[in-house]
């Protein structure tokens, strides 16, 4: 089975056209990359597949299912992790958050959630600031929590949103190395600008600017992409995306 | 200053002091974290349209300012929900329109209104039995919803987008948290006045905030202070023969300046 299924969706803010004719299957334990210009319609396609928007027409199915029957087989990463930061909230507090939507004990949280919410923070190494005020942070380490805070509903398919947009570039590896690592049982879905880094990762990539351009890259055509230097260059790939 | 005690409406003053105090901290709290602020003065000041009507129809006047401040919270509810993008030209005009209807009912109420200006100062000398079980009432209404929808309501405030995708009904919370607020300005009025609530809905939370890593300490530390402000700003307006809401407000306002000047970074 499919883990996500788009056909034909249209999708319009008012009369502008941003997303048209979009048609995407993503396998389980697919590492997808969804890149293109701003603007040009990733983060509407995300907010599709989670349901936060409706399409015109077309349809989105997860796991064969329409979205609002499964939404709880996905894990979202939002873009901004910066916002918010003077709230007053401690890390296994957010990554808590993980749990709401379940059926909820009487007061505060189960022993359980409690012990699950540990455990994420466990996966992706931040136990240790459990205790922190999240704006205590820094960029990379909010970034990881709302991983965890997402792996904390025991996700099939984690979406992130520019995972690594406010972070620098040891923080970046660090993320994507982890995020491989949850690969291995999880479908990843990661909307991204930097090419560079996402292609070392991503087993599929999607270009979209209004239209889509799916392709899968395999090792051996990965190869192609890297220059000698281990450099990549992006003008061979998005000539190879027709644009 | 011990003897005044024994006095039936100073033993009032302190009770609803210390009420208001646990209403306006936990719910100052909610305010300031979702940036609602300005939304909470809205109310309170069209709230003054519920006292007028209060006056002119002859009914208890918390419940008619209650009743008109849950309506106008409502009202920014739906409005913040439905068209955010000019959300406070529709609080501009909200408050000022609630304001201007409180004026001209009480201009059209016959007899000489003494009551007036101790809406817009407060009157915590003046606290009847009947308003300290109506505040008694709202407070345990507050502390039972936080208590048994806290991770809702915690996560509504943190990330509401996140809250959404997980299937909580964030706009439901949204509107309680707005209606619990139009509440709690309706007791804070009796106690330091609608020009002056705004200050104790912020001056403690502001201070607790920094001294706080979760949202229920951050409550927790407002209440606390906020009852120490309240019960130091009585003496202070006991002992000098000052207005009280307004001695409360310039205790409050003179310990966060202490509190800015003297904290570490």
């Amino acid at each position: 089975m499919k883990a996500i299924e788009i056909k034909n969706v249209n999708f319009a803010y008012e009369d502008e056209l941003v997303l048209e004719n979009i048609n995407l299957e993503v396998e389980e334990r697919d590492f997808l990359a969804i890149i293109g210009p701003n603007g040009g319609g990733k983060s509407t396609l995300f907010k599709l597949i989670l349901g936060l928007l409706q399409a015109q027409n077309g349809e989105i199915k997860i796991f064969g299912q329409k979205i609002k029957k499964s939404l709880s087989t996905l894990g979202y990463v939002p873009q901004n992790t910066n916002v918010n930061t003077h709230f007053p909230i401690k890390v296994i507090e957010v990554v808590l958050m993980g749990h709401i939507g379940d059926k909820p004990p009487l007061i505060g949280y189960r022993k359980e959630e409690i012990a699950c919410a540990t455990n994420a923070l466990k996966q992706v190494g931040m136990e240790k600031f459990a205790h922190k005020k999240i704006g205590e942070l820094s960029g990379g380490q909010r970034q990881r929590v709302m991983i965890a805070r997402a792996l904390c509903a025991h996700p099939k398919i984690l979406l992130l949103d520019e995972p690594t947009s406010n972070i620098d570039a040891t923080g970046q590896k660090q993320i994507y190395e982890l995020l491989q690592k949850l690969n291995q049982n999880i479908t990843v879905v990661v909307v991204s600008h930097d090419l560079s880094i996402i292609l070392e990762y991503a087993t599929k990539v999607a270009h979209i600017n209004k239209n889509l351009a799916y392709h899968d890259i395999s090792e051996h055509k990965k190869r192609k992409f890297f220059t000698k230097d281990e450099h990549f260059c992006e003008v061979e790939l998005l000539q190879m995306l027709g644009r | 200053m011990l003897e005044a005690l024994q006095y039936e409406f100073i033993q009032n003053a302190l009770l609803s002091g210390l009420l208001v105090s646990i209403a306006s901290g936990i719910i100052g709290s909610l305010i300031v974290v979702n940036r609602m602020v300005f939304l909470a003065g809205g109310i309170a000041h069209t709230s003054y349209g519920g006292i007028g009507l209060a006056l002119f129809f002859g009914i208890p006047i918390f419940l008619g300012a209650s009743l008109f401040a849950i309506a106008a919270a409502l009202l920014m509810a739906f409005l913040t929900l439905h068209k955010r993008e000019r959300i406070d030209t529709f609080i501009g005009l909200i408050w000022a329109v609630g304001m201007a209807i409180g004026i001209i009912f009480v201009d059209m109420t016959p007899g000489y209104n003494v009551d007036l200006m101790s809406y817009l100062f407060g009157s915590i000398l003046a606290v009847s039995d009947a308003d300290i079980y109506y505040m008694g009432g709202l407070v345990i209404v507050i502390i039972f919803i936080i208590t048994f929808w806290y991770r809702d309501i915690l996560a509504v405030s943190y990330d509401s987008e996140y809250a959404k995708l997980r299937g909580i009904n964030v706009n439901l919370f949204y509107t309680l948290i707005l209606v619990l607020s139009a509440l709690s300005v309706v007791i804070a009025i009796k106690v330091v006045g609608l020009i002056l609530v705004i200050a104790l809905l912020t001056i403690p939370i502001y201070i607790a905030e920094k001294l706080s890593s979760s949202l229920y300490m951050m409550m927790f530390i407002s209440s606390l202070l906020s009852a120490f402000f309240t019960l130091t700003g009585l003496i202070v307006s006991y002992t000098l023969n000052l207005t009280s809401g307004a001695s409360i407000i310039l205790v409050s306002a003179f310990c966060m300046v202490l509190f800015l000047l003297f904290k570490r970074d």
